[in-house]
């Protein structure tokens, strides 16, 4: 007889879509952000990180091949036990929108065979010792069977910064539909800087507002701005990038000489691929 | 100009490093950067900026890389003494442990624990001092030595080139503790101005050139500061860590993974480590007051 467990938490899955061009130590702290934060507040517990790098297809100026970014995604959570980089997106031959990663994640993590491996995958806990609280430990899923209604899926929400939040204003870029099934079906947790303006951009969107309970504001104390583009920038220079990104992620870098001028200037004058979608879409 | 008309220097870095963080390690890697791309044209006036503008364009970049007037052969991170009587400060053991770890993967930087093994804390011109003498009697040492792969021997032993100068590395705010009453004797200032220099770090946002304007001192040597603009804002200050820690939250990313695991594993930091020294006068006040 199966008991239900009033400490239960509701199991989530932090989903991180980008460009990683390269992976930074800075992407690496919004899964660490997010998981203390969602476990400070008791009701979440945090199973799995995953890193989904956009394909090739999105057209963004200076994006290198997604065969490099998903290795580099991967050297890089080499030394975490619950991040894991996933290529399913990259290998899509055309540019997906986000909602649709998201989806697919979700109905990865309902299937069955899904519950079964994520059982087998955590450490068990002898029947009958009491559980000591212990917020970085992977509790184990009690119930084998999946219920009808799904209830022991866990939740899949999209993990980013407030940039990409803050995107949701700009024309053409996101559907609004898609923006409503993001926040409504998954939620968001979203990390920015102390002081940010974000909540006052969530006031001023309707749609944010009407489901702000299922967006996870995370601020972010140390201040830590190592984007992408300012790492690309410093290898044209010839500048160090140690102690800003993983250093196997610098190793491989180096040795592939991946990011030049050259590189930098790929996709010049094209237009990136959801922009391009959206205003076609329209036109019909 | 060739690598071997180029001015040796070494970057000294004195702290607390309670614990070392990715941002101590940066410090010196833009130190590094910095002085490796200054041109000549910028050293006239003493303050020199982080390049450049004009890389795409100056015949003598190649991937970004200029010619620079200094060759940085070392970096030397100098954890202070038990003695300072900092706040939460814990013993100096772990703290170059955890230097130790963090610093394997580097090539050129290295803990140095003499400042640590001193009966009590040492101001840190001494230390300057210090150095500054071991490189000679090094110098001399090496004189009729082969050279070896270690950059700073091939240097030492050369005959045509000078002696290394040795720069304090640090961050803005150090040059504001400056006129904190009592907390550095006036000469001292000066010595360290004079004899050695300052390669001072600063972040988007701050100026210290201010600081150095506002006083007649450091105007006067302003020849011997290096300002470096940190356009990749990277803040993680020691005790930012040590909070995080006592609340059992990640700090992964922010130090080395080896690092963490020791901080684990002897469970250095605690609400009891953090009251250590509480109370406590700073050791350089102690010791300015009772002059008095």
């Amino acid at each position: 007889m199966a008991m239900e467990d009033p400490d239960r938490k509701t199991e989530v899955v932090l989903l991180a879509c980008g460009s990683f061009n390269p992976i930074t130590n800075m992407h690496l702290r919004l899964f660490e952000l997010a998981k203390d934060y969602l476990h400070e507040t008791g009701k979440y517990k945090v199973i799995k990180g995953i890193i989904s790098p956009v394909g090739d297809a999105y057209k963004k100026k200076g994006l290198i091949s997604a065969d490099h970014r998903v290795t580099m995604a991967k050297l890089a959570t080499n030394s975490s036990d619950w991040v894991e980089v996933d290529d399913w997106e990259s290998s899509q031959s055309e540019w997906l929108e986000t909602v649709k990663v998201l989806r697919h994640h979700h109905e990865k993590l309902s299937s069955p065979d899904t519950t079964i491996s994520l059982q087998n995958a955590l450490p068990l806990t002898k029947p009958g010792r009491k559980r000591k609280q212990e917020p970085n430990r992977h509790d184990p899923i009690k119930k084998k069977n999946q219920s009808p209604d799904g209830k022991n899926v866990p939740q899949v929400k999209l993990l980013c910064g407030s940039d990409v939040l803050e995107s949701f204003g700009i024309p053409n870029l996101w559907k609004l539909e898609d923006i409503t099934e993001i926040i409504q079906n998954y939620g968001l947790v979203c990390i920015s800087r102390a002081g940010n303006s974000i909540q006052k951009f969530i006031y001023e969107s309707d749609i944010l507002w009407k489901y702000k309970n299922n967006i996870h504001l995370v601020e972010e104390w140390i201040t830590n701005d190592i984007s992408s583009t300012k790492i690309r920038r410093a290898l044209r220079r010839g500048q160090s990038i140690r102690y800003l990104v993983p250093d196997v992620v610098r190793a491989y870098i180096e040795k592939n000489d991946l990011y030049s001028l050259e590189s930098e200037d790929r996709n010049a004058g094209v237009t990136l691929a959801p922009l391009q979608k959206n205003a076609s879409d329209s036109k019909n | 100009m060739s690598v071997k008309s180029r001015i040796p220097l070494i970057l000294l870095a004195c702290g607390s490093f309670n614990p070392i963080t990715n941002m101590h390690m940066r410090l010196f890697e833009l130190a590094r950067d910095h002085l490796h791309q200054t041109g000549l044209e910028t050293m006239a006036y003493g303050i020199s900026f982080s390049c450049c503008h004009n890389s795409f364009r100056c015949p003598s970049v190649q991937r970004g890389k200029r010619q620079g007037r200094y060759q940085v052969i070392e970096g030397i991170m100098s954890p202070v003494n038990d003695d300072y009587r900092k706040k939460g400060l814990v013993s100096a053991r772990h703290r170059i442990a955890m230097a130790k770890l963090a610093l394997e993967t580097s090539d050129w930087i290295r803990v140095d624990p003499w400042e640590t093994e001193q009966e009590s804390w040492t101001e840190t011109v001494k230390v300057l001092r210090h150095h500054y003498n071991e490189l000679q009697s090094k110098k001399e040492f090496m004189k009729n030595k082969q050279p070896t792969e270690r950059s700073t021997e091939n240097f030492l032993s050369s005959q045509c080139s000078a002696l290394p100068e040795l720069k304090l590395l640090c961050g803005a705010d150090f040059l504001q503790t400056f006129q904190t009453p009592n907390l550095w004797k006036k000469e001292h200032i000066q010595e360290i101005l004079e004899q050695f220099g300052l390669v001072c770090i600063s972040r988007a946002g701050s100026d210290p050139a201010q600081y150095i304007n506002e006083s007649e001192l450091l105007t006067k040597f302003q020849h011997n500061i290096f300002l470096v603009k940190e356009w990749i804002q990277n803040e993680i200050s020691s005790t930012q860590i040590r909070y995080a820690l006592s609340r059992g939250l990640s700090v992964k990313y922010l130090i080395p993974d080896s690092v963490i695991a020791y901080i684990a594993y002897h469970n250095i930091y605690t609400e009891e480590s953090e009251q250590k020294n509480e109370g406590d006068l700073l050791q350089p006040l102690k010791l300015h007051n009772t002059a008095m």
